[in-house]
């Protein structure tokens, strides 16, 4: 009997990054967008740069949903 | 496929059964965060878990080899053990199902296999060792790496978006959620109609009618997706209620942060190598979120009967095959006889379960129903002691009041109080 631990801490490190990293990405969106808006409402320079990064930041959140779509499949 | 025998055909029916119970026990994996948190509507939730079931089962491309995973030695393995130990999974998850536990299909599985091999070669059969890496560290590690995960993924969905509106985050949380439940019902499909691709396969290897080594045939690949597939469209919605309602209340943050670690959880596993059942990896994540926001609460006496369900899920299912394994063994009456006992018991449980139907119109409800999640929480207050600074006359009335609150709990919830 032995216990794979190098294999059952690489999945803990990876799950918990690759975790908090996309819902802390996604979250950046979403308040990017809504951030997006009200600056808008209020014609300021910032609307672009929030709206830029928002959409920066589900770029990523996509890229990584692909290749967890490319992992299920390969 | 002219040559099949009656007992390979059943051992083929019987095998679509217990994938269709797979499906079936595993939409709440994927589904049930989306649906208590009104991401989607039930229904259309276990639609779009079941067309991606069925997109995952013919996307795999590598065969399930072993059905076991070494957990028992594979040479002695005939279709009447098979069948034997699906009995005992199949049966496994259709209680577990009646009293609305979330519970490893997998691990149920290897019990029926565990129990199967020693009523049919003796305990010679089962490799000890790779039962406690296989089943039982994973099935501590699951949730607690899932839980883990998912709490401080809520933590900082919380924090980020702590000066957010509300109303205008909830639409890009619906997707995000709907998105990561996807993805864990594509994984469900790959994974588990694959184990019964690999089990059907099996059996006709063994029966003689494939030769070693050969790819499962189009009609098991396709047998195997549309019985996983309309499992999972029928939706276990007992289960989906215990694990979107009953274990913990989430909002929509707690359920994307949930789902994604599951979805994480679920493909580092099986991709790095240390394979985590898909079941325990949710329900970790759907408590590790819980209890990421802020006064959120996790019924530990629903988790505390859950995490029962899944210590007595190997001795059960072992025992029940290992039952049928030994009448299976006396001679075609014997198979007859268990065929006969699977179908009785599964329409009793289904005639149970009529008693107090639970479906997509009333998954959403916890209101009257059996969960006193209420009489818990007034337990624990009345057991934790008063605040400090109150006289001390108060501990004479709580005195009177411990036992009153515990006579009015329900037996099965008597271990949270410990």
């Amino acid at each position: 009997m032995n216990i794979d631990w190098a294999a059952l801490g690489s999945v803990f490190g990876v799950s918990l990054v690759a975790t908090v990293a996309l819902v802390g990405l996604f979250t950046l969106g979403i308040v990017g967008l809504t951030k997006q808006e009200a600056a808008a409402a209020g014609g300021g320079g910032s609307a672009v740069l929030a709206r830029t990064g928002a959409y920066a930041c589900f770029a990523a959140c996509a890229a990584a949903v692909s290749y967890g779509i490319y992992l299920i499949v390969v | 496929m002219e040559h099949i025998t009656l007992l390979l055909a059943i051992v083929i029916v019987t095998a679509l059964v217990f994938d269709f119970t797979n499906g079936f026990h595993d939409t709440a994996n994927a589904m049930a965060t989306t649906i208590s948190t009104g991401a989607l509507k039930p229904k259309t939730a276990v639609a779009m878990s079941a067309v991606l079931n069925l997109v995952g089962a013919f996307l795999s491309v590598e065969v399930a080899k072993t059905i076991s995973s070494g957990i028992v030695t594979e040479d002695g393995i005939t279709p009447q053990v098979i069948f034997a130990a699906l009995v005992g999974a199949i049966l496994w998850n259709l209680m577990t199902w009646l009293i609305g536990l979330p519970s490893s299909s997998s691990h149920a599985l290897m019990g029926g296999l565990i129990g199967a091999t020693i009523a049919s070669v003796g305990v010679g059969g089962v490799n000890g060792g790779t039962v406690v890496t296989k089943v039982l560290i994973p099935a501590i590690a699951a949730p607690l790496v899932a839980g883990i995960a998912a709490f401080l993924a809520s933590r900082l969905t919380y924090r980020i978006g702590r000066n957010a509106d509300g109303k205008a985050t909830a639409k890009g949380y619906r997707a995000g959620q709907i998105t990561s439940a996807g993805l864990v019902s594509l994984a469900h499909g790959t994974n588990d109609a694959q184990k019964t691709m690999g089990i059907i396969t099996l059996a006709l290897i063994a029966g003689g009618i494939l030769s070693p080594g050969s790819n499962p045939p189009m009609w098991v690949i396709l047998a195997a997706g549309l019985a996983i597939a309309l499992g999972t469209y029928l939706g276990g919605w007992r289960i989906i209620r215990t694990m979107g309602k009953g274990l913990t209340d989430l909002q929509p943050q707690q359920g994307f942060a949930a789902q994604t670690s599951a979805a994480s959880v679920i493909l580092a596993s099986s991709n790095i190598g240390f394979s985590l059942s898909t079941t325990h990896s949710c329900s970790g994540a759907v408590m590790g979120a819980g209890l990421g926001r802020k006064g959120g609460v996790v019924r530990w006496s629903t988790a505390t009967r859950m995490f029962v369900a899944w210590g007595l899920t190997l001795p059960a299912a072992g025992l029940v095959a290992a039952g049928s394994e030994f009448v299976t063994k006396q001679g075609d009456w014997g198979v007859a006889a268990v065929a006969a006992f699977l179908i009785g018991a599964c329409a009793a449980i289904w005639f149970v379960s009529r008693r107090q139907v639970v479906d997509h119109t009333n998954v959403n409800d916890v209101t009257g129903d059996a969960e006193p999640a209420g009489v818990v929480t007034a337990a624990i207050a009345a057991v934790t002691p008063p605040p400090a600074g109150t006289p001390a006359q108060d501990l004479k009335a709580n005195i009177p009041a411990q036992p009153q609150a515990a006579d009015s709990e329900e037996p099965a919830t008597q271990p949270a109080r410990v």
